[in-house]
């Protein structure tokens, strides 16, 4: 494929291990948290860790929005779907998340639910179109990325007076949620803490840029180097993180700068304000309550909020105490740390965030790293 | 309507223990090892660029059956109807499987069908069942797998599953890829020919791809399997779909392709006599059964590293980003 195996050369990948390799120190760990799935996928996928020295670790973040997306919004959306008159269109993996009490979208459907599974927001105004008589309800979820289809979507509504459509909010900001991994005072005073750099975004950062990253690079001095999803992208992300590391630099450099730019995508920011506003605080299965970190329609565009038109409220579900998410996607601990990990948690009956979907710390685990373990076991 | 039904199936499947219009078919076997297999299709669409549910009916019974290493002999057919399906549809679906069954000189012998109301079925659904003739000596088993044995894939994969999913509604889109079902019994009689006893196990990688039919094996053998992604044959078509859509071709369904476990100072014989036959065209050494208490399916990817292919936990479905 043109444009993709560019990126995936093994020989370019051979040179970029041999230059890591020359540039850590064996004086020392380096912990660096991919925040995205996206990265993660690329990571197991491509089998990269396998080219890295033993002393560079991965751990993988909290940036798979299906992943942190609560119990309690998932039960949610299943209440709106018992009404009658609603068809839910929704992102593929969305189905299988886990609401409380084993109940997902899969399963509502199975029971009769109107659910559809869409590919992009143009289809929910198609659909919207073509039902009339129904409340189409489009379920919103994704970081910035797909927040300005979203707004967008809102705004085709409006001007075709399809009263029928409305958007069942679950935006959240990336920003946000590496502030709260950051901000947690086991991270902060353990001399660097478990988390030496970020592998920061590829997609979202096309629309945020790599300014919205300054100020947490600043704050909590650590480097941040903005990453394409492809395999070599993340290699030479790894290669500058380390040296940063080394050089005691903690900047925001942008290794995917071909899409890019450090003010990003002007007009998309703009939708975004117009339609958006932040929520006081939302939920993320793992990390907790996390202030500023959720969007939901602004007043303007209220009447197309699916939370205001069905009178939906949050009942708030606890995560089972058990679950080490908070540390594992805090690299404070690893997923075979956790007791319920490969025993009630696997990836066909998830308990917490880092087993939803496959981008997941523990699922990235349990389909990779347990070999990675046993081979190092047997040649340590 | 049953008699108008009933014609349309005797014209399409025509031959004579159908003529005879019993409630059963009798027919003479040779003494020997006999095999016998089952399956419902229910794929949706219907019809799709390659075949339609009808063909794949007969391909996907006929290739059971043929996994055994036997020739496939007779097959039945029973379908369920949804009050209201287009009889021109129901006509071009029969006809299809009487092609199919001709094709691959198999007999479509016995048959039933029920129409149900109107939305307790998606149109059509169809089982059918086949049975076969094991040549002697021959014991196929997926337990049979043993740490050494080289691992053959006949051809592609991933055709069937995008031609299906470029066809479903919400995410039609423009592809060349078409399924690639096909009765696979004829390159079985290559393979068996070339390999005899060195063949230990054979499947074919439908419903959850050759992911799915290698962790099986792995189980019911107990050990593992080291694959190499760069000898694994993908069709460029297939390949930047499953990007796009964040699907894995190794997961995805095959209708027209075959996996075989070989011992190793068979392997090359049996690869050659593949690679000889037009279904076997593109076949490929890719890889070999291991030792491992874990029965992990590894693979060493094109990048340098290596993974975990997985089973898959219910449906494949895109992700989000």
């Amino acid at each position: 494929m043109k444009y993709s195996d560019e990126f995936r050369d093994k020989t370019i990948a051979q040179r970029l291990a041999r230059a890591i390799d020359a540039e850590v120190s064996s004086q020392r760990a380096y912990r660096f948290m991919e925040f995205c799935g996206g990265h993660t996928h690329a990571i197991s996928r491509y089998g990269l860790e396998d080219l890295l020295p033993a002393n560079v670790r991965m751990i993988h973040g909290p940036g798979c929005p299906v992943c942190v997306l609560p119990a309690s919004r998932i039960d949610m959306a299943i209440r709106l779907v018992d009404r009658p008159e609603v068809t839910l269109c929704v992102y593929g993996d969305l189905m299988r998340a886990p609401g409380s009490q084993g109940r997902s979208l899969l399963r509502a459907k199975a029971l009769g639910a109107d659910i559809r599974m869409v590919y992009s927001t143009l289809d929910a105004i198609r659909l919207a179109e073509q039902s009339p008589g129904r409340q189409t309800v489009f379920f919103a979820i994704g970081f910035e990325t797909t927040t300005p289809p979203t707004a967008v979507m809102i705004r085709i509504a409006e001007n075709m007076r399809l009263k029928g459509l409305s958007v069942f909010c679950n935006h959240v900001l990336t920003p946000s949620a590496m502030h709260s991994i950051l901000e947690d005072p086991k991270i902060r005073n353990t001399g660097g803490g478990p988390i030496d750099g970020f592998i920061g975004p590829a997609h979202v950062s096309t629309i945020i840029g790599t300014q919205a990253y300054e100020p947490l690079a600043e704050q909590f001095e650590k480097p941040i180097v903005i990453a394409g999803f492809e395999p070599l992208d993340v290699m030479q992300a790894i290669l500058m993180l380390v040296r940063q590391v080394n050089q005691d630099r903690y900047e925001v450099e942008n290794q995917y700068s071909r899409a890019v730019t450090r003010e990003g995508n002007r007009r998309a920011k703009n939708w975004m304000s117009q339609v958006f506003e932040l929520r006081e605080q939302f939920e993320w299965r793992g990390l907790g309550f996390v202030p500023n970190s959720g969007l939901k329609l602004n007043r303007a565009y209220e009447r197309f909020d699916a939370e205001t038109r069905f009178a939906l409220h949050d009942m708030p579900v606890a995560d089972n105490p058990a679950c080490e998410c908070y540390a594992i996607l805090r690299g404070a601990k690893r997923p075979v740390e956790c007791k319920l990990f490969g025993t009630v948690c696997t990836p066909q009956t998830p308990v917490g965030a880092c087993m939803v979907s496959s981008e997941g710390a523990c699922a990235a685990y349990w389909t990779y790293g347990r070999v990675r373990d046993e081979h190092l076991r047997q040649t340590s | 309507m049953a008699q108008l039904i009933s014609g349309l199936f005797h014209q399409a499947f025509g031959n004579e223990w159908l003529a005879r219009c019993n409630d059963q078919s009798a027919f003479d076997v040779a003494a020997g090892r006999m095999v016998m297999t089952t399956d419902g299709y229910v794929v949706s669409p219907l019809f799709f660029p390659g075949g339609n549910i009808g063909s794949l009916a007969v391909h996907g019974t006929i290739n059971d059956v043929a996994m055994s290493g036997a020739r496939p002999l007779y097959l039945s057919a029973s379908f369920i109807i949804e009050e209201g399906f287009r009889l021109s549809d129901l006509k071009a679906v029969a006809d299809s499987m009487g092609t199919a069954a001709r094709g691959a000189g198999v007999y479509i012998i016995a048959g039933d069908t029920k129409v149900v109301e109107r939305g307790k079925a998606d149109g059509l659904f169809i089982s059918t069942t086949g049975i076969g003739l094991v040549a002697g000596g021959l014991d196929l088993s997926a337990d049979k797998a043993r740490v050494g044995d080289r691992v053959l894939l006949s051809g592609s994969l991933g055709d069937h599953g995008v031609a299906i999913m470029s066809k479903r509604q919400n995410a039609a889109f423009q592809t060349e890829i078409v399924s690639d079902s096909a009765a696979l019994h004829n390159l079985v009689a290559v393979m068996v020919a070339a390999g005899g006893g060195g063949i230990r196990v054979m499947r074919d990688p439908t419903r959850g791809g050759l992911a799915a039919a290698l962790n099986e094996i792995a189980h019911q053998s107990d050990l593992g399997f080291h694959l190499q992604e760069s000898t694994i044959p993908v069709k460029p078509a297939v390949a930047a779909t499953c990007e796009l859509l964040g699907l894995d071709p190794i997961h995805v369904a095959n209708e027209g392709k075959l996996v075989a476990i070989v011992a190793p100072d068979s392997a090359d014989g049996v690869l050659a006599a593949m690679k000889a036959h037009p279904l076997g065209s593109d076949a490929a050494d890719i890889g070999e059964a291991v030792a491992d208490d874990q029965k992990f399916v590894q693979m060493g990817t094109d990048f340098g590293g290596r993974r975990i292919v997985d089973w898959l936990w219910g449906e494949q479905l895109p992700r989000i980003c």
